[in-house]
This record gives C-alpha cells, sequence and structure tokens, in this order.
C-alpha cells in the first residue's frame, strides 16, 4: 500500500501546467480574435453566406426603368398601344433601357432605327411560330420604311401613329 | 488525487469544447442584422421563370438587355441568359444540331430551309435557381447561396475566384467575369424584383416568352400555367429541383 501523496507534491510540476494553460489560453484568444476579424457580420443569420450580400445586390442601379415608369407620363402613347398588336411588348423592348430618362426627362432617348428595329423580330426566319407575323424582308416593300404604312404603336393598317 | 496523462487530456478537451461552445454562443447574440429591404419580405416570394417555347421568336431581346441591365462583358462567351437555336432533322431527336451565335445577341442568320421535315425552335436558357443547386453545394466560402425568396446569389465581395460552381453547374449558367476575377451568374435581376420590377429579359421580351413568377403568390399567373400546360424542367434526371420551367419544351433539348 502506497502513502497518500502529499497535497504539494500534486502541483510539483505547477509550472508546467501554467506554461501550457496559458498556451492554450493565447490560442483560444488568437482564433477569436481571428474569427472576429475575418468572418463579415452576421455570416451564419440565414444560412451559410454574408446577408449583407443581399442589401449589395439590391444597390445595384436599373437600367431599364420598366413599362409602368414609361405609362407614368406617356399615358397617350399607352391607351394607343393597348388597343393594337402591340399591347404586348413593353415600351423598351423598342426604345431601349431608359432608366435615366425615366428619372431625368431631359435626357432624351435616341429614336429606333425603324426597319432595322422591325427586322429583328419580324423578318422570316425558320424557328420562328408560325402563328408570329414575318415578313420576307426582300420582298415586302424593300425600299421603304416600315412606318409609311404600319404605325409603331399600333402597326395594323390604318392604326393611329 | 493523482492527475494521469488520461485524466489531464480528458478535462483540457472538456475545457476547450465548453470555450468553443461559448465562443459560438457569443458569436450568435453579438451577430448584426443585416439591412432589412424596404417595402420588401423576404420570406413571403419564391421566384422562378416561365419560358414559353411556342411564343419564343429568337429576337435576341432578352440576352441584350440582360447584358445592359448588369453590365455583362460583350465578348460572345460571357452570358447570364442566351439563346439556343434548336434544328431536329426527321424526328431524329438523339442527334439535334444546336447553334447560339453570340448567344442570339445579335440575333439569328438563317440557316435552315422550311418543308423538309425538319423542324427548328428557339430555346432560352439562363440559371435555373434550384432549389437544390449543385453550385451552392461546392462553394467552399459561401460566395454562392440561396436567399430566402428562392433566388441563388453570388456574393461578388466574398468569392474567390476558384471556380468550383463553374464546374458543378449542370447547365453551364456561370462564368468568370474578367474584370474582377470572381464569378457572375443569371440572379433574377434580384435589384429589380425586390423593387417590384420584372427583370431585364422579361422587361425587353417582346411576345412574353419568358415571363418572371412568385410561386408564393397565389395571384400569380404561373399556377395555371404550371396547371395547364406540358411543362418540363431542364436535365430533370439531376434532380437539382429548377424553378425555370419551360412549356413545350421538346425533348431533344438538353
Amino acid at each position: 500500500m502506497e502513502a497518500p501523496t502529499p497535497r504539494t507534491a500534486l502541483f510539483k510540476d505547477a509550472e508546467h501546467l501554467a506554461r501550457v494553460a496559458g498556451l492554450f489560453l493565447l490560442g483560444i484568444g488568437g482564433f477569436w480574435v481571428a474569427q472576429r476579424l475575418l468572418v463579415p457580420e452576421g455570416f451564419g443569420q440565414y444560412g451559410h453566406y454574408r446577408p449583407g450580400a443581399l442589401a449589395d445586390k439590391r444597390d445595384q442601379p436599373l437600367v431599364f426603368a420598366g413599362r409602368a415608369a414609361c405609362e407614368q407620363c406617356h399615358t397617350d402613347i399607352a391607351e394607343t398601344k393597348a388597343k393594337g398588336k402591340h399591347a404586348r411588348p413593353a415600351c423598351e423592348a423598342c426604345h431601349g433601357a431608359l432608366a435615366l430618362h425615366a428619372s431625368d426627362p431631359t435626357v432624351k432617348p435616341t429614336r429606333p432605327d425603324g426597319r432595322t428595329l422591325c427586322l429583328r423580330c419580324h423578318a422570316a426566319l425558320v424557328g420562328r411560330p408560325s402563328p408570329f407575323p414575318q415578313i420576307d424582308a426582300a420582298e415586302h416593300a424593300p425600299e421603304g420604311a416600315c412606318t409609311a404604312c404600319h404605325a409603331a404603336h399600333d402597326p395594323g393598317l390604318g392604326g393611329a401613329p | 488525487m493523482t492527475v494521469d496523462r488520461r485524466e489531464f487530456l480528458s478535462r483540457t478537451g472538456k475545457l476547450l469544447l465548453l470555450t468553443g461552445t461559448a465562443a459560438a454562443a457569443l458569436e450568435h447574440v453579438l451577430a448584426g442584422r443585416a439591412a432589412a429591404a424596404p417595402g420588401y419580405a423576404e420570406t413571403e416570394h419564391w421566384w422562378g421563370m416561365i419560358v414559353d417555347i411556342d411564343k419564343c421568336i429568337g429576337c435576341g431581346n432578352c440576352v441584350r438587355a440582360c447584358k445592359e441591365e448588369n453590365d455583362v462583358p460583350r465578348e460572345p462567351y460571357y452570358f447570364r441568359t442566351w439563346v439556343e437555336r434548336y434544328h431536329v432533322e426527321h424526328g431524329d431527336m438523339e442527334h439535334p444540331t444546336v447553334d447560339s451565335p453570340n448567344g442570339g445577341f445579335d440575333g439569328f442568320p438563317e440557316r435552315y430551309a422550311s418543308g423538309d421535315g425538319s423542324k427548328s425552335f428557339f430555346v432560352p436558357k439562363l440559371c435555373n435557381h434550384c432549389v437544390e443547386s449543385p453550385c451552392v453545394q461546392v462553394c467552399p466560402v459561401g460566395a454562392t447561396f440561396r436567399s430566402r425568396d428562392g433566388v441563388v446569389l453570388v456574393d461578388k465581395d466574398y468569392c474567390l475566384g476558384c471556380r468550383y460552381c463553374v464546374q458543378a453547374c449542370p447547365y453551364g449558367c456561370r462564368y468568370i467575369d474578367p474584370r474582377k476575377h470572381v464569378v457572375d451568374k443569371c440572379d433574377l435581376c434580384y435589384h429589380r424584383i425586390t423593387k417590384g420590377l420584372t427583370t431585364a429579359c422579361a422587361e425587353a421580351c417582346p411576345t412574353g416568352a419568358r415571363q418572371l413568377v412568385d410561386l408564393k403568390d397565389p395571384k400569380d399567373p404561373v399556377h395555371a400555367f404550371l396547371r395547364t400546360r406540358s411543362i418540363q424542367v431542364l436535365k430533370p434526371q439531376m434532380a437539382t429541383h429548377a424553378k425555370v420551367f419551360y412549356a413545350g419544351l421538346d425533348g431533344s433539348v438538353r
């Protein structure tokens, strides 16, 4: 039977223990500081990502204003369009992106190039669904401007401009 | 009381575990909240897109609009969305001819003749905003993620440009932006849809062939569309739970 160890003997290596504990504390502290510095704010709140990225995404500026913005001012054109065959295409489908014009009306948009623009959709092309109106550009008024006969906003013959 | 090596390691291990747990808990408490979007409740939407093949005329408006809206490089191999032309001869479903000159940016030159027993049609493509998306699963840093409204987004400030996601995407929807060397892809115009607008491609589409849909909105026409039409998603065998729904999609489409 061994004699009970004296209390002092238990801590005879206390200096070593303190050194190891100090190292651990240093490591944990270092890890904590590094984590605070490196992990972005709120990371993991909704999933494995940075929630601030959503706000960054939302801040991207608009380039297309959207048809509602156009129709706020151009009510007459909106009415004409709504009755005709071009009711479906939004304004910027033909006129191009105009968020700059919508936020500052003094920025004037350029007029779309009639025939080139029309043919982009309406030139006959194998693969276009057959119910969609298409023309053979070489035969269908090859020299003329489309708008001589068709009003762009209401393209049926005899439509309003 | 003697402390042998086993006891020492066990106690130290427990201590470390507890410290770690406490640190994690503290982290959770200290985490800041993301800036909320005014007038937009993320959890009340579930975004997707519907594409009606019978309406697509291959005009390329969507491709041009997307590049303009999202400042996509104009080189002919960077696209967030693009249009493919399929050509199937005499029902040879296994071997369609597919072309997409500049992604359809300049429209499609006439290449085929009608009435020879073949068929041609256009297929717009974009990120499918998969619910179980492979790209999100492989991103090592959490730069690609699915937001709570169902949009797969890229955190450009956090992306390392490692390209795992480019390889993981079964649909080829991602590219590395040559200016920042980070990945980019369709984000369903997140800056627009969170303001109540539709995407740039849907805005510019003259025939309504592609439309943004909110699957959580009971009044959205998507529900009738999904119910009444023959619907297919791309590569259903990949089990990605894609949210771009095609009506009238031919079996030859890959």
